[in-house]
Parts: C-alpha cells; sequence; structure tokens
C-alpha cells in the first residue's frame, strides 16, 4: 500500500490485508490493522512527532508503551478529541486524524523553542523564583506561562460516549499479559481458580510479541495463542485485552480500565467507550514487566534516540525499520539482541558502544556475525543534529584510549538498564528495595496480598519468568482452595546468565559543556537542574522532585525517575538505597474523567426525587426548582405572568380565598413502640407524653452541641404510635440520627423507626376556605373546630382510599394537610381542585410558601442554618425544664446564653419600599469615612402581598433589644444599601386568631 | 475496603456511612457531666494511628449502626458487631 519507506516487505504481526488510511498533522499516510500511530509513523519516516514541554525542542518517538514520555499527540477531532495520548498505545483505525501538541505555528517551526536558546535563564524553580513577586502580577504570568507550556486541548463539547462501571470478585487477578503472566493465569485457572488476567495490550504476549524464541518447543506466538485459547475455554477465567491496571487500593481492589473498542473510531452504538472495573481479588499476581530506561548525555533528547527495546520491538512486531543506520549505547547485556534484531531487520547497525570494558565472548560472535562494531569501555558524550540524530559522538571512559570517535547514524538506540514496573506494589504500600545487581528497584516486602512474577520482580530470563508466573498462579490458587493439577511448567531455552549491568546514569563531567543532558524528556529536567536542587538545599528526593518537576509530567517518570534519584544520590553522596523512591500514587496511567465518572454523568450526577404530584405539576405548568434531590413547583405561571408575579398572586389567594400545595417531600417517619413518647422527650426539647391521641405538636430538634437541627410536626394516633415530620432538607439526616440514639444509644428503649417519606402524598389545604373545600370532599367527615380543633388529627376513607387528616398551618391561615397513599395523590388534589373551583382554590409553589411563612415569621432551613439556639429564634418557651433531650447539657454552655448572640427578628426598609438587598448584612450607621461592622444577616425576604412592601427575617445582635431601631441592610455584592427598622418577625396575625379559625 | 457488616455480610465500604469514633459514650447523666467531661464529650477524639473502633451507619444496606475494628494505618478490619450490643442468633 502506497510507500511506506521504513516498512519490511515480511514480517511483524499486522495484517496487511487491512491497510489503513491516517493523517498525522494535516499529512496522508498508510498504515496497517496491527499498527499503533507511532508504529506507523515510524513505518512512514516520521521523525519528528511534538516539541518538549519547557524548552520546545524537537522530540521523536522515544518508546514502545505506557513509557512514551515524547510522542504525545491531540488524537481525534471534535467532541472525541482527546489531548496528551501516546502514539506508542494509540491503535491504528481507518481515518485515525492526529496532530502534535505543544508546538505553533507547527511541529517544524515553532515559536516557542526561542526558549530553548534562553536556556540559561530557565532553571529549576525558575517559576519559584521570578514570577511570585510581586504577588499580584502572577495572575498576569500566568496567563503567557500556560499559553507557553500547553499540553494539548481538552474538548469543549458533550462527551457523545458512554462509560460504565464494572464490580468484579476472583480468586486471582494476574496483570500483565507476557509469559510471566500468562504462566500465572494458566495455572491458576487449571488449579480451578476464579481468574481475572489482565492485560494493556490490544494482544497477548508482552515482551514476547514478534519475538522468534520458543516455548515447549513451538515458537512463541503460537504458545501464547495456545495458552489464551486454553484460557478462554475455562468457564471462570475472563481475559481483558486493552485493559490498564491503573490503581491498587485497600483491601486488594484494584481498578482496571477497559477500552474494549480503542481499535475503532468510535465505539458501536450502545456500547461503551471504556469500562472501569473495580475488581477485588482474593490474591493478585503483579506480571507488569520493566521499562528500559536512558542514560543522561549530550542532546540525549534529539529525534532519533530511542530506548534499544522499543526499536527492536518496532522491527519485530511491526515491520518497521526506526532508521537506516544505527548506534546502539548500554551498560548491559539486552541490548545486544536489539543489536542483531536490528541488523536482521534492514537497519545498518554501526557500532555497540558499551560503557563496560569487557563484554562476554558470544555477545562480541553476535555482533561479528553480523559485521557490527564492538566499542568497549566507551559512551555516546553527544548526539549531533538539531531536526534528528546525525552523528554520535563516542569517548572512551578510561580517557587514555585515543581521541573522540564521531558515528554517522541516524538512530541511537539507549538502554540503561530495566526498572521492574514496582509501581502497583508501591501503590499497594509495598517497600521497594534497591537492588545493586540490575541497578535498580525492585519489589520489597509486601503489604496487601500481591506477590510480583518475571521481570516486574527483576527476573528477566525467560525460562525463568515462566517458571516464576507458573508457580506464583498455581500458589495464589491453592490459597485459594483451588489445587486441581496443573500439569507442567512451560518451558524455555535456557539462556546463559547475562554479565553484570554497570550502573551508568550521565555521561559528561558533571560541569561539561553547555549542551543539554535530559534526564526527564517530558518536562525537560536537566541533570544541572537537579544538581541545582541539591546545591540550592533540598535533600529529600520528594522536595527535588517537585522543585524540578521530576518525573511529574503525564508518564510519571517511567523512563527518567531512576536517573534523577540516581544524581541526586551521586550529588549528595548517598546511596540509591538510603536515598529511597518518590511516593507512587495511582494511576500508573492517565485516566480519563469519563472512565472515572462512568454512568454518573449529566442528569445521573445524583438521583432526582420526584413526588406522586409531579406529573400534574407539569402538565399544568408549574416552574420546577430542585430542592435538594426533590424537584418541586416554585410556581403555576399564568400566560403573561412573571414568577413573581405568579408567586404573590398564589399567595394572595390563600390568604383571601384557599389554596393547595404539595408538601410530600416533607420527611416522614413512623414511631412505634411502648417507650416512643420517651424516645420523642429525649429528641425533642418540649413534653410528649402528655399529648393525646388525634392531636399533633410542633416539636424542635437539636444537636448535642445546643444548636437547633430540625423542627417540624409529630401526631400522636394510638397509644404507642407517633407520625414524625421533617424538613425536607433534613430527612435523612435526621432519621439517620434517630436511628443512632435508638440503637447505639439508648437500645434499652422499646421502640421502632420506619422511614414513610415515599408512602404519602401529602397535600396542604390552606386558607380561609379550606374546611368549605374539604367538607366538601369528605363529607362523612366532622371538621367542626370542637371534633378537629387547631393541631387535631384525624384518620378515615373517602372512596375507599384511607387519609390521615392533620389541622396544622405552616402559613397563617386556617389550614390541614391531608395525607393519602402515594398511588392516590393524583386523583386527590385533583379532586381537591375540583371540589375547590367554586371557592376559588388555586395550587401555590413554593415560592408563595415561602412568602406566606415570612409575612408568619416562621423558620426554614435559612434560620436553622446550625448556627442557632432554640433561644436565638424566640423558641425558648419550647424548652422543657426537667428531664434530659439531645443537647440540653449544651445550652447552659456561656457562648449559649450571651446576650449578644444573634436573635431572630424582622426587617421592614424605613422607606417601606425599597426591596432588602438579598444577603445583605446588617451593620449599624458608620461614622463618616469608616466601615460599620457587621451586626447580623439578612436570611429571609420577600415583598409582602399582605402587608404591600418588603419585609425581611434576618439574625441580628441582641436583635430583640433592638426592636425599632433604624440598621443598615449593606449587600456589598449588589452595591446596595438600605436603611432598616427592626420589627417582630410576625408580620401577620401575631395572635394566631386566623388559623384557629 | 470491604466492612463486614454483621447482619448482611461482606459489603463495599460505598454502602456505609462513617459515624465517628465508637468509643465515646454519651454521658449516662448530661446534667450531672461538668463542663470539662461534657466539652470532652462534644468535641474531643483521640484520632488514635492504629487500632481503633468506629461506628458505621449501613446506610445502603440494612440500616443498622455497627461497630467496626479497623486500624487506621493499615485499614485491616478485625471485624464488626451490631452497635446496639444486640446478640445475632445465627441460626434463628
Amino acid at each position: 500500500m502506497a510507500d511506506q519507506p521504513f516498512r519490511n516487505p515480511n514480517g511483524g504481526a499486522i495484517d496487511r490485508g487491512q491497510p489503513l488510511c491516517f493523517t498525522f498533522n494535516n499529512r496522508s499516510y498508510w498504515g496497517y490493522r496491527g499498527d499503533t500511530l507511532a508504529s506507523a509513523l515510524v513505518a512512514n519516516g516520521v521523525r519528528l512527532v511534538g516539541r518538549s514541554f519547557k524548552y520546545h525542542r524537537p522530540r521523536g518517538i522515544f518508546g514502545i508503551g505506557a513509557e512514551e514520555p515524547n510522542a504525545l499527540v491531540q488524537l481525534g477531532q471534535g467532541a472525541r478529541t482527546e489531548p496528551n495520548t501516546r502514539a506508542t498505545q494509540i491503535e491504528l483505525y481507518d481515518g485515525l486524524s492526529a496532530a502534535s501538541q505543544n508546538c505553533w505555528p507547527s511541529v517544524g517551526f515553532d515559536l516557542g523553542a526561542v526558549s530553548g536558546r534562553l536556556s540559561a535563564f530557565l532553571p529549576a524553580g525558575f517559576y519559584y523564583k521570578t514570577f511570585m513577586w510581586p504577588p499580584h502580577r502572577w495572575m498576569a504570568y500566568e496567563w503567557f506561562i500556560r499559553r507557553a507550556a500547553g499540553m494539548g486541548r481538552a474538548p469543549v463539547e458533550a462527551d457523545p460516549d458512554r462509560y460504565e462501571h464494572f464490580n468484579a470478585h476472583c480468586d486471582v487477578l494476574v496483570i500483565g499479559g507476557g509469559p510471566a503472566g500468562l504462566a500465572a493465569a494458566l495455572a491458576a485457572g487449571r488449579a480451578g481458580a476464579r481468574v481475572i488476567l489482565a492485560e494493556d495490550a490490544p494482544a497477548f504476549g508482552g515482551m514476547l510479541r514478534g519475538e522468534a524464541t520458543t516455548i515447549d518447543g513451538s515458537p512463541a506466538d503460537r504458545w501464547t495463542e495456545a495458552v489464551t485459547t486454553e484460557l478462554r475455554a475455562l468457564p471462570d477465567v475472563v481475559l481483558l485485552r486493552r485493559t490498564v491496571a491503573f490503581g491498587y487500593y485497600d483491601h486488594n481492589q484494584v481498578g482496571l480500565v477497559e477500552r474494549p473498542y480503542a481499535d475503532l473510531a468510535a465505539p458501536p452504538p450502545h456500547a461503551p467507550r471504556q469500562r472501569l472495573w473495580h475488581v477485588r481479588a482474593r490474591r493478585v499476581v503483579l506480571a507488569t514487566g520493566a521499562n528500559e530506561r536512558s542514560m543522561a548525555f549530550g542532546n540525549n533528547d534529539r529525534p532519533g534516540v530511542m530506548l534499544a527495546s522499543a526499536a527492536r520491538a518496532y522491527v519485530n512486531r511491526y515491520a518497521a525499520r526506526p532508521g537506516k543506520r544505527a548506534v546502539v549505547f548500554t551498560n548491559n547485556d539486552s541490548a545486544y539482541a536489539a543489536a542483531a534484531t536490528l541488523s536482521a531487520g534492514g537497519v545498518e547497525v554501526a557500532a555497540v558502544v558499551d560503557v563496560r570494558p569487557q563484554v562476554e565472548p558470544r555477545l562480541l560472535e553476535t555482533l561479528r556475525s553480523r559485521n557490527i562494531e564492538s566499542i568497549a569501555g566507551h559512551a555516546v558524550l553527544r548526539a549531533e543534529g538539531t531536526r534528528g540524530v546525525s552523528s554520535a559522538t563516542v569517548v572512551a571512559l578510561d580517557g587514555r584510549s585515543g581521541p573522540a570517535r564521531r558515528l554517522d547514524c541516524d538512530l541511537l538506540c539507549v538502554s540503561g538498564g530495566w526498572n521492574p514496573t514496582v509501581h502497583l506494589h508501591a501503590q499497594a504500600r509495598g517497600r521497594p528495595a534497591y537492588d545493586a545487581g540490575i541497578a535498580s528497584f525492585v519489589p520489597g516486602a509486601s503489604f496487601q496480598v500481591e506477590q510480583s512474577v518475571g521481570a516486574a520482580k527483576g527476573t528477566f530470563a525467560l525460562a525463568a519468568c515462566l517458571a516464576e508466573g507458573f508457580a506464583a498462579g498455581a500458589r495464589a490458587a491453592a490459597q485459594c482452595g483451588h489445587a486441581n493439577p496443573v500439569g507442567p511448567t512451560p518451558l524455555a531455552e535456557a539462556e546463559p546468565p547475562p554479565a553484570a549491568i554497570q550502573a551508568t546514569w550521565r555521561v559528561g563531567a558533571r560541569h561539561g559543556r553547555r549542551e543539554k543532558r535530559f534526564v526527564d524528556l517530558q518536562n525537560d529536567v536537566l541533570d544541572a537542574d537537579i544538581e541545582l536542587a541539591v546545591s540550592e538545599g533540598y535533600r529529600s528526593i520528594e522536595h527535588v522532585k517537585r522543585y524540578t518537576t521530576l518525573g511529574m509530567g503525564t508518564d510519571q517518570g517511567k523512563t527518567s525517575n531512576a536517573v534523577g534519584f540516581a544524581l541526586v544520590a551521586e550529588a549528595l553522596g548517598a546511596d540509591m538505597a538510603g536515598l529511597g523512591t518518590t511516593t507512587f500514587r495511582p494511576p500508573y496511567v492517565p485516566v480519563a474523567l469519563g472512565a472515572l465518572a462512568g454512568s454518573e454523568g449529566g442528569h445521573h450526577v445524583a438521583p432526582v426525587r420526584r413526588t406522586p404530584l409531579h406529573d400534574w405539576h407539569l402538565g399544568a405548568g408549574a416552574v420546577m426548582a430542585a430542592s435538594g434531590q426533590w424537584m418541586r413547583p416554585q410556581a403555576y405561571p399564568r400566560p403573561g405572568e412573571t414568577l413573581e408575579q405568579a408567586a404573590r398572586r398564589e399567595a394572595e389567594t390563600v390568604r383571601r380565598a384557599v389554596g393547595i400545595v404539595d408538601v410530600s417531600t416533607l420527611g416522614k417517619i413512623e414511631i412505634h413502640g411502648r417507650d416512643a413518647a420517651a424516645f420523642l422527650e429525649r429528641v425533642y426539647t418540649n413534653r410528649w407524653t402528655n399529648l393525646p391521641a388525634g392531636r399533633c405538636r410542633y416539636g424542635l430538634m437539636l444537636r448535642e452541641d445546643g444548636m437547633v437541627f430540625d423542627d417540624g410536626t409529630t401526631t400522636r394516633f394510638g397509644e404507642h404510635q407517633y407520625f414524625m415530620t421533617t424538613t425536607t432538607a433534613q430527612y435523612t439526616a435526621v432519621h439517620r440520627k434517630l436511628e443512632y440514639y435508638r440503637q447505639v444509644v439508648w437500645p434499652g428503649l422499646d421502640l421502632w423507626l420506619v422511614p414513610a417519606v415515599d408512602a404519602w402524598a401529602s397535600i396542604a389545604v390552606a386558607g380561609p376556605r379550606s374546611r368549605a373545600v374539604l367538607a366538601q370532599m369528605l363529607p362523612r367527615a366532622d371538621l367542626s373546630d370542637a371534633a378537629l380543633p387547631f393541631m387535631g388529627a384525624m384518620v378515615g376513607e373517602v372512596g375507599g382510599v384511607p387519609y390521615r387528616l392533620f389541622r396544622i398551618s405552616f402559613s397563617g391561615e386556617l389550614a390541614y394537610e391531608l395525607a393519602v397513599p402515594a398511588d392516590r395523590g393524583a386523583a386527590v388534589w385533583q379532586a381537591l381542585l375540583d371540589a375547590g373551583a367554586p371557592f376559588g382554590i388555586a395550587p401555590y409553589g413554593v415560592d408563595a410558601l415561602n412568602i406566606l411563612r415570612i409575612e408568619k415569621g416562621h423558620v426554614t432551613g435559612a434560620e436553622l442554618n446550625g448556627r442557632t439556639t432554640a433561644d436565638d429564634l424566640g423558641f425558648a418557651r419550647m424548652l422543657r425544664r426537667d428531664g434530659d433531650f439531645i443537647g440540653r447539657r449544651s445550652l447552659s454552655r456561656p457562648g449559649l446564653t450571651d446576650p449578644d448572640r444573634r436573635q431572630l427578628v424582622g426587617l421592614v426598609p424605613a422607606d417601606g419600599v425599597t426591596p432588602l438587598p438579598r444577603g445583605a448584612q446588617i451593620v449599624t450607621e458608620p461614622p463618616r469615612g469608616e466601615q460599620g461592622s457587621s451586626l447580623g444577616e439578612l436570611t429571609s425576604a420577600c415583598i409582602s402581598p399582605h402587608l404591600g412592601k418588603p419585609i425581611g427575617l434576618a439574625l441580628v445582635s441582641g436583635g430583640r433589644a433592638r426592636l425599632g431601631q433604624q440598621l443598615l441592610a449593606v449587600s456589598p455584592v449588589l452595591g446596595r444599601q438600605v436603611a432598616v427598622t427592626l420589627t417582630s418577625p410576625h408580620f401577620f396575625d401575631p395572635e394566631g386568631a386566623r388559623l384557629r379559625g | 475496603m470491604i466492612i463486614p457488616c454483621p447482619w448482611c455480610g461482606e459489603r463495599p465500604h460505598t454502602e456505609f456511612a462513617y459515624g465517628g469514633d465508637a468509643t465515646i459514650r454519651r454521658p449516662a447523666e448530661p446534667a450531672a457531666a461538668s463542663d470539662a467531661e461534657w466539652f470532652d464529650y462534644l468535641y474531643i477524639r483521640p484520632n488514635p494511628a492504629g487500632a481503633h473502633r468506629e461506628l458505621w451507619h449501613h446506610a445502603f444496606g440494612c440500616g443498622q449502626w455497627i461497630e467496626v475494628r479497623r486500624d487506621t494505618l493499615t485499614h485491616r478490619i478485625e471485624g464488626a458487631t451490631p452497635a446496639s450490643g444486640a446478640e445475632i442468633d445465627r441460626d434463628g
């Protein structure tokens, strides 16, 4: 298919029958099914893929997988665009489009690159030192800094895709589907355990993919195929590809993200884009492999500098040649196989430069057979070339073996050793330990029930990885009680043990030439930055990390941390083991917010609660408003009415005739039992044992610290049968608290609490004609004052519908509350409207309800704000004199008896017309040129239809002693100030004549 | 975390609401408590690093308050019992 100049004609685990067209930076290319974006770019000879974060230096593909620090691209367009995706892990699909980040106007010509030339002025801690003073200027600097740094763009449109969460339990979770992980899953599966095997890549096999080695006499790829086929046939084994384990949490819970359709531009209809798995495993086997790391030498960030293992995998797995002529630079044996692979794959390998003075004869023989020069005891001092490597300068490390040599090459493969992927082990609070034998950290003592195997444990020989994984899988299964025979351990050819690595972190003098030696490619951290941090006094590795930003990029330092830590240790004269590592925290790789949110997005963030009358409200044109989780009608505006006009009309209707309001949201709790009254006396402040059956009482509930917690009415229906209502907002908290006192504090009391909020539809019927309307509705009921006085209650049945009728009033009018089974609510509501039509009935919403209660001086959430006492609100008479109740002991504390506490008062504007500014502070008239100090705050305000003027409720210091005083209501936010007069909070019918009929 | 509800069995902690230190006892006679004792009851929590007894409410389960023995350093949970002190009759 169209020219792919760096693609070999044969080989690779790609499907040449499925050519795919894609665009990168607006140019079209071809690749194959099975490619990643990175391998397709390699095959097309695209070397420059991005610009670096701080210096805007040209960068190329560096790695092969999750460790990639450079090749971060903006993937896709529109609502599905995704920033900071690793080209090495993006599966190619037809029509894929991706673009470089962090460059403007283009990756080839980047204006920001000038900052690279100013780099002497951008040392570690630059931002802290330069931009923090004067403090107010930071806001201005930040805009430019963010613009210059920008790491891709988040989509601005709504995410069109679905995400879902799975919960799963298993005996053995195996993380990593390379040779060790496959062997572990095979043994555990054969033993009969419930197994989940998760592999990040689209295919199982790990480092085996595309390799020529054999296992149990078969080519590696065929062995992988056979193992996965056997595992798929087992009933209790789940195989997950395209699934990364990102976090290890308490009690052996592991978070996985599966990308089931990552090989498509978009998921199929109704299928999730990503799936988050919460796996709870009895045993976890970590077979997460190892990441190769780099070494710091001059210009080691140039496009063409690549990890040796990555170059090898591009050739073997994707038949893509990452260059024409390579130099391999190593300090260990593993890069020799990479050199041989490159050579066999059509890349000319000029030399293998090894820092070790002695190289094993069999490795030398490998090189000789391929005509590759061995340059032992040498190191690459620097790379030359600007847009890409053009040569490497090689120097002898003993300083005597001749002058520097310059080797022409366009590919510089580096192997600085291997870091076992200990991330999950460390997240699980294991303690990684330094192993000088491989110059890296390996898993130490485990804290949770997990075990590392294979390269993740620092075991690199294939035969040993297989044996370790197989044994661990069988053992984990046995520990879960599954001991079926597991068969023989998979066998690989024995390899001679490798020669020792020679730990090498940096090449060149500490204060050498001015060229840059990069430790962290993604965050542009130089060896000099780390030394500067240490010379400025930083000692802790955690502090050096934060000061230099080492390892703080999206790659979290997978290829750089070990080098950085070693340079800190060197500068401090400490050893690596003593220095330790920075803390490994989830996530291992970036996780999309959509995956974490799952289906809980948009209106699914929280449940929406609707009353039994919800549909009626909508049909009547109500404007609905959220009240906590509940949807309640705010008002029912008629054509041409504003919300305010509607609320005013509804409130006037209640005062003049009759209105009905849906109060089904009020909390309801049935309280039954011999000790129910005793319990009520302990949770409420007032007396309950003398309440006769068929009567209601208003109750006030405190917290133990003496503040008012909630209020409501409770009705006695039988000797041991009570029915409590709470505020809408506090219902859940009240119920939980009452259960706490019932179960934990007074377990000896004999009573039960039954939550009943959803059982009833509750309708308040309020207004001077409410009795007449109810008389129509309930012809058999005796509604006389004698039979049903104020604060009376009765039960009955009408038309087969059982009801509870309470004569209680929130509005201050003659009023009733009618409760019927929830499913009959709508019918009863409609029947009330029909019966009330001749009386001028109208439904009213919470806005009118609020007006009516402010006129009456009734408190709600704005006044029951957790900082007010019963006395503050004028409820001192509701505090029983004898016995214990919740919060009583606190009432005598000095802070609660202070006469200057903020007390509930009413407010009216001094001029009688100016509306009160919402949220206003109440202040004294300040002396000229000074600010007044706050005496309190306005809590509720409305324009009273009854009084025809603005009124409000306020909490004012020593307020009851200030009635009649003139103060100021000031809202700096609204820029308004109104002179107000303090009054009683009871604006309407203070004697309560109307509600008594 | 997995919390072993004595009524429901092992459940994820997301079903529970944390309810604070279970060793704090409301004075039997609050009126007889000194200001200092009442202050301690209201506000002072030892917040131990290590073994701890704490209350959890199985809010999205059986609705019962339970006492959980948890190590705050390791999150290891030794067990849980009804906070009411009720005996659970396993055969009943």
